[in-house]
Formats: structure tokens, sequence, C-alpha cells
């Protein structure tokens, strides 16, 4: 193929449970209806589930792990996404294996998607133990997301760390779950505290939002149905930010006032918060 | 917020906890990107302390010695406030065959004071991943 490589982007947190698989299923619906192809790898089999948030639980027949056994051709072991065909889902096992592919494996196998794909997206298990490794030894780049706490933000800069000394880079960061009125008032660390900390550049800033839930409820990712909703913006935003496109970011404890207010009406309204 | 913590910080009390959170943060990332627990830091200060009060008077209420970290480049900070040079055996021989002023070892890690003339503050960084 004579198109420019794949990038091969890692999404990690180290803390679990900061929106690692929601970050990916998104971003990979967005890159797709940009027309990239895109494949979404799930790299923590003990606990899938990038394919419950994508809607495809049902079609998983094979994983990396029978295409590196060479017991099936890769194509059968992609996933591709009904609606929106230039995004697939690989796993990289079945919660029945009992042993982490090796790093070696996680090489081969990304080696082969990234010759069919401009972005592969790695869903980094939680921790930096096994899980975490095997991964990062097949990344190129990566995307560290955390949430503006303590804890997330303390695992976020060992996760920082080890990347810098794995030659990962670009290494940039997400901040979820945002809450501009906490963040206003001062009661939660802001974008400025944490991107000081990190010193990472910002790629994305997603705030609270309930429709967050209702679409990992549907197996319909944000970004696939346009519903202007606050977050799904930011996913596209990222997305966008990543081909190179100069999209503004904007802090939303910040905006201007007939701005902030309309945008606090809407997250008052979405996620009923205060 | 709860109104009792409005009040709080309406009163000066009591910081925002966001800039809590930060401190405290700034704090544990120092410790934790060098790999120092506190307890070593704290062997570690006393030990520098205690080769420099060899060669000058320090003033220990001033004195600090810590981990700063800013851009991911962790240093190690010694501020301390030199009271006076204390003048050694070995160095009061040496100035006898030399002319004066002489230099006291801290100013050799002190870049803008002189130790002689105005208590400085020696300020040493050393870079660690
Ligand atoms: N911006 C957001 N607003 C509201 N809820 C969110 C947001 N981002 C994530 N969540 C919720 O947080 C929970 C954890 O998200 P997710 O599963 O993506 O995290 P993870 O980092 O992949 O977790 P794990 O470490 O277990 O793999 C989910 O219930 C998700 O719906
Ligand atoms: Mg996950």
């Amino acid at each position: 193929m004579t198109s420019a490589p794949a990038r091969i982007i890692l999404i990690c947190s180290g803390k679990g449970g900061v929106g690692k698989t929601t970050l990916t299923a998104n971003l990979g619906i967005a890159l797709a209806r940009l027309g990239e192809r895109t494949v979404v790898l799930d790299a923590d089999f003990g606990l899938r589930n990038l394919d419950l948030l994508l809607g495809l639980e049902n079609r998983i027949v094979y994983t990396a792990q029978e295409v590196l056994a060479e017991t099936c051709r890769l194509e059968q072991a992609l996933v591709k996404h009904k609606q929106e065909p230039n995004l697939s889902l690989l796993p990289a096992g079945n919660p029945r294996m009992l042993e982490w592919l090796t790093p070696e494996d996680m090489q081969r196998i990304v080696g082969m998607v990234a010759e069919r794909a401009d972005y592969v997206l790695i869903d980094c298990p939680a921790g930096i133990e096994e899980g975490f490794k095997n991964a990062a030894a097949a990344s190129r780049e990566a995307i560290v997301i955390t949430t503006p706490e303590v804890s997330a933000v303390r695992d976020a800069d060992r996760v920082i760390g080890l990347l810098n000394t794995r030659g990962v880079s670009p290494v940039q960061l997400v901040l979820n779950r945002v809450r501009p009125r906490m963040m206003a008032s001062q009661e939660m660390l802001s974008v400025e505290d944490v991107t000081d900390i990190l010193a990472l550049p910002l790629v994305g800033l997603v705030v609270e939002d309930e429709q967050v839930i209702v679409s990992t409820n549907r197996g319909e990712p944000l970004t696939l149905v346009d519903n202007g909703s606050p977050a799904a913006r930011a996913y596209q935003n990222i997305a966008r930010r990543l081909r190179g496109e100069d999209v503004p970011l904007e802090d939303p404890s910040k905006a201007r006032k007939g701005l902030r207010a309309r945008l606090m009406n809407r997250i008052r309204r979405t996620t009923g918060l205060f | 917020m709860t109104l009792f913590d409005f009040i709080q910080r309406l009163l000066g009390r009591q910081k925002p906890s966001g800039t809590r959170a930060k401190e405290r943060l700034q704090l544990v990332l120092a410790h934790d990107r060098s790999d120092l627990n506190p307890e070593l830091l704290d062997q570690m200060r006393r030990e520098i302390l205690e080769v420099v009060q060899r060669y000058v008077e320090i003033d220990l209420e001033e004195g600090d010695v810590s981990l700063e970290t800013e851009d991911r480049v962790t240093a190690l900070v010694a501020n301390l406030p030199i009271k006076r040079a204390r003048p050694l055996p070995a160095l009061v021989n040496a100035a006898a065959a030399a002319a004066p002023p002489r230099k006291s070892p801290a100013d050799a890690s002190a870049p803008s004071s002189d130790s002689e003339s105005s208590p400085g503050q020696g300020e040493e960084a050393s870079p660690s991943g």
C-alpha cells in the first residue's frame, strides 16, 4: 500500500474507570466518519467492553489470538461496524484466556492491522502492569486520559513517565468529566492545574455529560448520531485535532458570559447536576 | 460546596479544595518522580545540612531542602540562608599563604552570592528524570 503509515495510538490512563473505552469508541467512530480507515483494538481481554460500547458484542467470533495462531485470517477476526464500515473492532483475546499475549504478539498483530488502516486505536487496560506494557510496546503515540481528581492525575503521571522511557511520542492529554461549575468555583483542579502538572499538550476537554451513559446503554457512541451533546462535540473535536486540524480548545469554566450561560444551561439540562 | 465551606472561604479560613488538590499533587508527584520517599528525603536533608554546616553557619529555621518539580523535571532545591562562613582549619592554613579575600567552599555551589559580604541564599538544582 502506498498510503502514509498508520497512526498507532495508545489510549491509556493508569487509573481505571476514567473514560478510556468511552474515548476509544467515540474517537474511533468520529475518525471513521471523517473518512479514516480505523481499527480499534481492545487490549483488555480479561474485562472486555469496547465491543459493548460499540454495540458489537454479538458479532465477535475470533480474536487476535486466533489470528496469531493462524486458525483464522485477520479479515475474519476484524468486526466491521455496520453503520460505519470504516471502523473495525479487534479484540485481543477472550476472557477465558489464561495468559496475556506477549509484547511481541501485540507488536505482530498491531503491525498486521496497521497495514490496512489509517488509525489504530489501542484501548489499554487500567494499571501499569503486563496489559499496559504489552499495549505500549505496540504503540507509537499515546493519548493519556484523566479526570480532574488527585488520584487520577497522580496515576496519569506515572503512566506518562513510563511512556517517556519507552519512547512513545507524542503523548497528548484528554481531560474528561470536567464540571465547569465546580472548576469556576475552584472546587476542582482547573484545566491549567492539570496541564501544568502533567506538562502535556491538551488534545481535548470532555465535560461530564449524561448522554455518555445513555449512549453506552444503547451501544451507540455519541459520535455516531449527531445529537449535538457537549461530549459528542468534544470527541469530534479530538478526532479533528488528531488529524492536524486547528480546532480551538475552549475551557468551559472560562467561556464568555453569554456562551458560558448557554453552555451551563445545556449542561444543567443534560446532566441535571445543578 | 456546603454553606459551612462557603463561610469558611469567605472568612479566608479555608482555601478552595481545588487549590489544595494542586498543592498536594505537586508534593506527592515530586516524590513519585524521584522515587524518594519522605523518610529518605529527610535523611538526605539532615546529611546535607550537616555537610554544609561544616563550612558555613546556616539559619536552620529558614533553611529548606526540598524537591520541586516543573515541566516534569524534578530538582532538589536547597535554600540555606548563610549567616556567616566558618573559618576552617584547612582554609585558614591555605589562606595564610595566599592573599585575601578568601572564598569559602560553600560559594562554589552558590553562584550568585558572596558568603562573606552578604549572607545570601545558596541554591543548587540538580535535574533528575
Ligand atoms: N464525560 C463523561 N461524562 C459522564 N460519564 C462518563 C464520561 N466519561 C466516562 N463516563 C462514564 O465513566 C464510566 C467509566 O468509563 P470507561 O469504561 O470508558 O472507563 P475506562 O477507563 O475504560 O475504565 P476501565 O479502566 O475499567 O477500562 C462509564 O460508566 C462511563 O459511562
Ligand atoms: Mg475500559
